[in-house]
């Protein structure tokens, strides 16, 4: 009788966390509220700035990679045992293939888990938009589509 | 500008689905006769499936091997492949499972077994009908927690 109480509980919990994953992954959400501009170069500020900036900024020196992207850089946060981390490369490959000014860092978690958990970052793939000067603007965990990146590239641009 | 991890084998990503499946049925009724001699019967033998899978490699996984033989060949080819890691540690996660509930079934504790049997239910079942892994979630989280 346990087991069968058990199994109906299983199901039922399995499915709805699988619905609330299907409809939340790969949503990007605003970070912070928009910081004043021309308060810093790119490339200068430390990993995981917080406060007068208004928001946490991330340097090219923090992600290992050689510049940010002019207009934005999506930073994916991927681990080995991650299906759509691959899936999530792809698109933000593309994305940056195909948008000047935009760069796409791939970062294995595993290895990073300093700036893991500065960032908070839970789950693989996570991706974080920065725009020109590094700020974390969006966020979204989970599988990222391409409307979805396109739109956070549309929506830096907003003030 | 992408920077690529490096390469690995790769899988129809409907093989560990197929497995999921299986997989949840076999656990069904492995908790719907809690407590028999059948219950055990299947839950050893998932956890020597899962074994294989985890330790061996997923070519030696008899659901994968019933997926590639005789399912696969009679579907349309894969859109695209996928990364054999996750769906391996995955099953490494669910190998965990098994044994906790093995060992809970030989102390008499056929409760704790059937939350055991129960979570790697779960997880399958997400596998199955949601291409989610969840083992492959909780990886990071347990490098959060263990690694400094």
């Amino acid at each position: 009788m346990t087991g069968i109480v058990i199994l109906c509980v299983a199901l039922v919990a399995a499915t709805a966390f699988g619905l609330w994953r299907r409809a939340t992954d790969g949503r990007m959400h605003d970070v912070r509220p928009v910081p004043d501009a021309d308060d810093a170069p790119p490339g200068q500020l430390h990993i995981a700035d917080r406060g007068e900036h208004g928001g946490d900024v991330l340097t090219a020196a923090a992600l290992g990679t050689s510049v940010l992207g002019s207009r934005a850089t999506f930073v994916q946060f991927s681990s080995a045992f991650c299906a759509p981390c691959r899936a999530t490369r792809v698109v933000l490959a593309d994305v940056a293939a195909t948008n000047p000014g935009v760069v796409h860092v791939d970062i294995d978690a595993e290895s990073h888990l300093d700036l893991v958990r500065a960032l908070h970052i839970r789950r693989t793939p996570t991706v974080l938009v920065l725009d020109a000067r590094g700020v974390i603007r969006q966020r979204a965990s989970g599988a990222t589509r391409k409307a979805d990146a396109l739109h956070a590239l549309d929506a830096l641009n907003e003030p | 500008m992408s920077t690529q991890l490096c390469t690995r084998t790769e899988i129809d990503p409907r093989g560990p689905r197929f497995g999921g499946t299986i997989t949840t049925i076999v656990l069904a009724v492995a908790l719907i006769t809690a407590g028999s001699t059948l219950s055990t019967v299947l839950v050893a033998w998932q956890a020597v499936v899962f074994g294989l899978g985890a330790i061996v490699g997923l070519y030696a996984q008899p659901y994968g091997i019933v997926y590639r033989r005789i399912i696969g060949p009679r579907l349309a080819p894969p859109v695209a492949l996928e990364d054999a890691a996750p769906p391996r540690f995955a099953q490494a996660v669910g190998l965990v499972f098994m044994t906790v509930a093995l060992l809970s079934i030989a102390l008499g504790a056929t409760a704790v077994a059937s939350v055991a049997i129960g979570l790697a239910l779960a997880a399958a079942f997400l596998n199955a009908a949601f291409d989610f892994c969840l083992g492959c979630e909780m990886y990071l989280l347990g490098k959060r927690a263990l690694v400094q």
